[in-house]
């Protein structure tokens, strides 16, 4: 068998323990509350009754798979070469609300439009990311702290934007502040039609399937090209494996911290745009918090790699669903987060357990091929 | 050492047989230690010999692989560094490890807190420290924070620390090797009253002098086994030395010389800072500032180095390790900032990027593979295009030329015998040699113009070193320029066209190797000798 195919074999496996053992744990937990874990399981697959409930549900969580797969690229970039970027919250945040403020401000033939969108997203997130790159490179500040302190400026920020300079009309007897609303080119067309190839109903609920599932598949292709094919990935690579090693090798640290940062953070910038292009239209107060930091556990859980990652955001939008069939079911729905924290911590555990038998299979697979393994006297 | 006196009594340590290997390696083989109670017990060889292997072995920290230790006439096994402290062993290592930001007191009982209802009992604490440090003349205030000591200070304190647990035999890792001359010698004065008072001390060194001043026996060691037991009022330094680096002539040298009228690389009063890299104040230049630092007697960690290498010429770098090799290396490859001049073929440059210097063609061997020459969690051919991921095979406009790289990975694993399943095989599946063998073939890749080659041959078998010598000196015939450094003196002695000796930051000497002994190299490189005989 091909080394790597081993590896990855390996993994697999691995993660599928992971995965069962988190459905051990869980199960106990729901016990301790005081629910069965045959419901619960039922509860994650009961996708409703009705064929509309089912199209409804099955669009549900591939729309929430697709921010989180987004998110989970954008901490992997990171990741890769150990930058850890806390800031996806903050950069995501900040990203979208300028977006939808910029988008909302003009008119355009819908490629241009949604062009312009994902442009400024990007670039918002990625500027945003500039400051603690630049702040690590010039002063070595710890990026962690300061992409955390920059969460808070960024939330509070956006929060302020909303209320004040990018605000639109609040319509008589609404609760909700957003931006001015997106032009009808600034939506993104959805993909409802792929129900009916399977011969379902299309899905009604917040605005049926994503579009921009597309664009994150696109996305997903492209960041693999440029971390597995590119030179530019390689000197991520070598940072991340062995940073004395690439400096050595002539990799400029401060230029690769500068460049995977503001990668990273461009990529967080569109995270939120799925939602305001294929549902809201804007920014509202009640848009979905949390996705930078569900990112960091979708990123570890996919082991920084494209496909891996889009797993990882498929089972936590799977579990992420089921959380009011669950609340039918009389079982806590808060049961899913102690899934998805066990499961993190079980497959980060598994990923260390499966890469060392792969590096030892591996070592000894070269001893035996080499013949001989008998050592020689030397000064060690 | 007084034989009568001690006969009867137990060894404090024996070490019979030891043998510790490591994949590929054998790191200590057939060591065989008798350390009699109430002595200065000095162990000696040179970098990489095995004594730190074999020391931690003796503190539990590795497990041998064969042979027998006995403490005191009774045989022991070590799983854990407490087992070893159980029996009264303490080890002082060379890096100390203190806490900064409490008190020497506090450090002290760091691990052994004596406890008074479930609180620290300062009391008793301080009254045992006081104890300790008069009866073996440790003087140092307990109340005094660790950051406000100056380096003699801290290792008095590692070494209370020790003997507040109780240890009757004490291991000091290079101890001298952080002191100034003074602090060596209130250091072996303690080291004599610790012995007045009927401790053992293990005194691991590699330099001469000190050890002849202050041990009651010396053990040899050299390649991973114990070569000779020696009374110091017996040897001279020049005999250590030679047990020490074995005075057997290296194998197959090459006198015919090749070495051109073309300068590659000419270095020109280079000088590095201890303390940080400064830019040179305004107006006064580079040299002028340099003469400033020596003035107000900063430790500089190069000291105004000069030197050239021509083509077809390998020029040797030696000198005990920490005198400013790696320095001088990293200072050339542009990854450690420095005063003074680097030129290449006749270009300055002192001010490019490690990347240009790379592509202009200088080849790095760097002294320690797996941190600086090395993925190890990458494939052979991802290691083929580190260093050489601007230049062909392995670039491809902005891609990895994973088909040429691969390609050209082949035919280095043909040309310089890497004895490994495939390309795709992970670099650290592969022994310590095949690693060397593969940086060796990469680095010579793409007709580099000048090549650092640093402990080319560290760790690494007999067979790949001898395949390495013969790759260093047909590039050489090839017209290539090599800076060799390197800690094995044979090594140094059989490969070089000319010598250099670094001490203290400071070319102190250019001597021939077709007329120096291991044993005269080693005087100069341990200070002994002074001055530059022969130029």
């Amino acid at each position: 068998m091909p080394a790597g195919l081993n590896r990855a074999l390996l993994t697999v496996v691995g993660a599928a323990v992971a995965v069962v053992l988190a459905i051990a744990v869980c199960s106990v937990a729901i016990v301790v509350a005081g629910g069965s874990p045959i419901d619960a399981l039922a509860a994650f697959f009961d996708f409703g009754e009705s064929a509309r409930a089912q199209s409804n549900s099955v669009a549900t969580l591939l729309n929430r798979a697709v921010p989180l797969f987004i998110a989970g690229l954008a901490v992997a970039v990171g990741f890769r070469m150990n930058l850890f970027n806390i800031g996806v919250e903050g950069q995501y945040r900040i990203a979208a609300i300028c977006a939808a403020f910029v988008g909302s401000t003009f008119t355009a033939p819908a490629p241009i439009q949604i062009t312009v969108i994902i442009l400024v997203a990007a670039a918002v997130g990625g500027l945003y990311a500039l400051i603690p790159a630049v702040m690590k490179v010039t002063r070595g500040v710890n990026e962690v702290i300061s992409t955390i302190m920059l969460n808070y400026i960024a939330i509070a920020l956006s929060a302020y934007l909303l209320r004040e300079p990018f605000a639109g009309e609040r319509a008589e007897g609404q609760l909700n502040t957003t931006t001015p609303p997106l032009p009808e080119s600034g939506m993104f067309p959805d993909l409802n039609f792929v129900f009916e190839w399977f011969g379902m109903l299309p899905p009604t609920r917040n605005g049926g399937l994503w579009g921009f599932l597309l664009v994150a598949v696109v996305l997903g292709v492209v960041i693999w090209v440029v971390l597995e094919r590119t030179r530019f990935g390689f000197n991520i690579k070598a940072s991340g494996l062995n940073g004395p090693a690439a400096l050595a090798s002539g990799v400029n640290p401060k230029t690769m911290i500068i460049a995977a940062m503001m990668l990273s953070g461009g990529i967080a910038g569109l995270i939120g745009l799925p939602e305001i292009l294929g549902d809201r239209g804007a920014y509202t107060n009640n848009f979905t918090a949390g996705l930078g930091f569900l990112g960091i556990a979708v990123a570890l859980l996919g082991r920084n790699k494209p496909v891996g990652i889009a797993f990882a955001a498929l089972l936590f939008a799977f579990l992420d669903r089921a959380q009011g069939a669950l609340q039918f079911a009389d079982i806590p729905a808060s049961v899913v987060t102690i899934i998805q924290g066990a499961i993190v911590l079980l497959v980060v555990v598994a990923n260390e357990v499966t890469n060392r038998i792969a590096l030892r299979i591996e070592e000894r697979r070269a001893a035996q091929q080499l013949g001989r393994n008998t050592p020689v006297e030397v000064a060690a | 050492m007084s034989a009568d006196t001690l006969a009867t009594a137990r060894p404090a340590v024996e070490l019979e047989g030891i043998t510790k290997r490591f994949p590929g390696v054998v790191a200590n083989h057939d060591i065989c230690i008798t350390v009699q109670p109430g002595t200065v017990h000095a162990i000696v060889g040179e970098n990489g010999a095995g004594k730190s292997t074999l020391m931690k072995i003796l503190y539990g920290m590795q497990k041998p692989d064969e042979g027998t230790i006995k403490i005191n006439g009774t045989e022991v096994s070590f799983r854990t560094p407490s087992d070893a402290i159980e029996v009264g062993i303490g080890m002082v290592h060379q890096h100390f490890m203190l806490a900064d930001n409490f008190t020497v007191l506090e450090n002290i009982v760091l691990g052994a807190e004596p406890k008074r209802a479930g609180r620290l009992d300062t009391a008793s604490a301080r009254r045992r420290i006081i104890e300790l440090a008069e009866t073996h003349g440790l003087r140092v205030d307990p109340d005094k924070l660790v950051e406000d000591l100056g380096v003699g200070d801290r290792q008095r304190v590692e070494i209370l620390k020790v003997l507040y647990r109780g240890a009757r035999i004490l291991i000091l890792d290079e101890p001298t090797a952080v002191l100034v001359p003074q602090e060596v010698d209130e250091l072996f004065q303690n080291l004599r009253e610790l012995k007045a008072e009927g401790l053992t001390v293990i005194f691991i060194s590699h330099k001469l002098d000190e050890v002849l001043g202050i041990a009651d026996a010396i053990t040899v060691i050299r390649r991973g086994t114990t070569v000779a037991s020696v009374d110091p009022r017996e040897v001279t330094a020049r005999q250590l030395a030679e047990l020490m680096v074995g005075s057997e002539l290296p194998t197959a040298e090459t006198r015919d010389s090749t070495v051109t009228d073309t300068v590659a690389l000419r270095v020109s009063h280079l000088t590095v800072e201890a303390d940080g890299h400064h830019p040179p104040p305004k107006g006064v230049g580079f040299a002028g500032y340099a003469a400033r630092l020596r003035e107000e007697g900063k430790r500089l960690l190069l000291d105004d180095v000069t030197f050239q290498v021509r083509k077809g010429e390998i020029l040797g770098i030696a000198g005990v390790e920490g005198n400013g090799q790696s320095e001088l290396i990293e200072a050339i490859m542009g990854i450690r900032p420095a005063h003074g001049l680097v030129e290449l073929d006749g270009r300055d440059i002192s001010h490019w990027s490690t990347l240009k210097r790379r592509e202009a063609g200088i080849g790095y061997i760097p002294e320690d593979r797996h941190r600086q020459g090395l993925l190890l969690e990458a494939s052979l051919w991802e290691n083929r295009v580190l260093g050489h991921q601007t230049r062909k095979p392995a670039r491809r406009g902005i891609w990895v030329d994973r088909k040429a790289s691969k390609a050209d990975t082949q035919r280095i694993i043909e040309a310089y015998d890497v004895r490994t399943p495939s390309v795709e095989t992970l670099a650290l599946a592969l022994s310590g040699g095949n690693q060397q063998k593969l940086i060796v073939g990469r680095e010579m890749s793409g007709d580099p113009a000048f090549l650092i080659a640093a402990h080319p041959t560290r760790g690494v078998d007999v067979g790949a070193q001898a395949a390495i010598w013969d790759h260093l000196r047909n590039a050489r015939a090839a017209g290539l320029a090599v800076l060799l450094i390197s800690a094995d003196l044979d090594e140094l002695i059989g490969l070089s066209d000319c010598i250099q000796v670094i001490y203290r930051g400071r070319l102190v000497a250019a001597l021939d190797p077709c007329e120096i002994t291991p044993e005269q190299l080693g005087g100069y490189m341990t200070g002994a000798i002074a001055g530059n005989e022969e130029k």
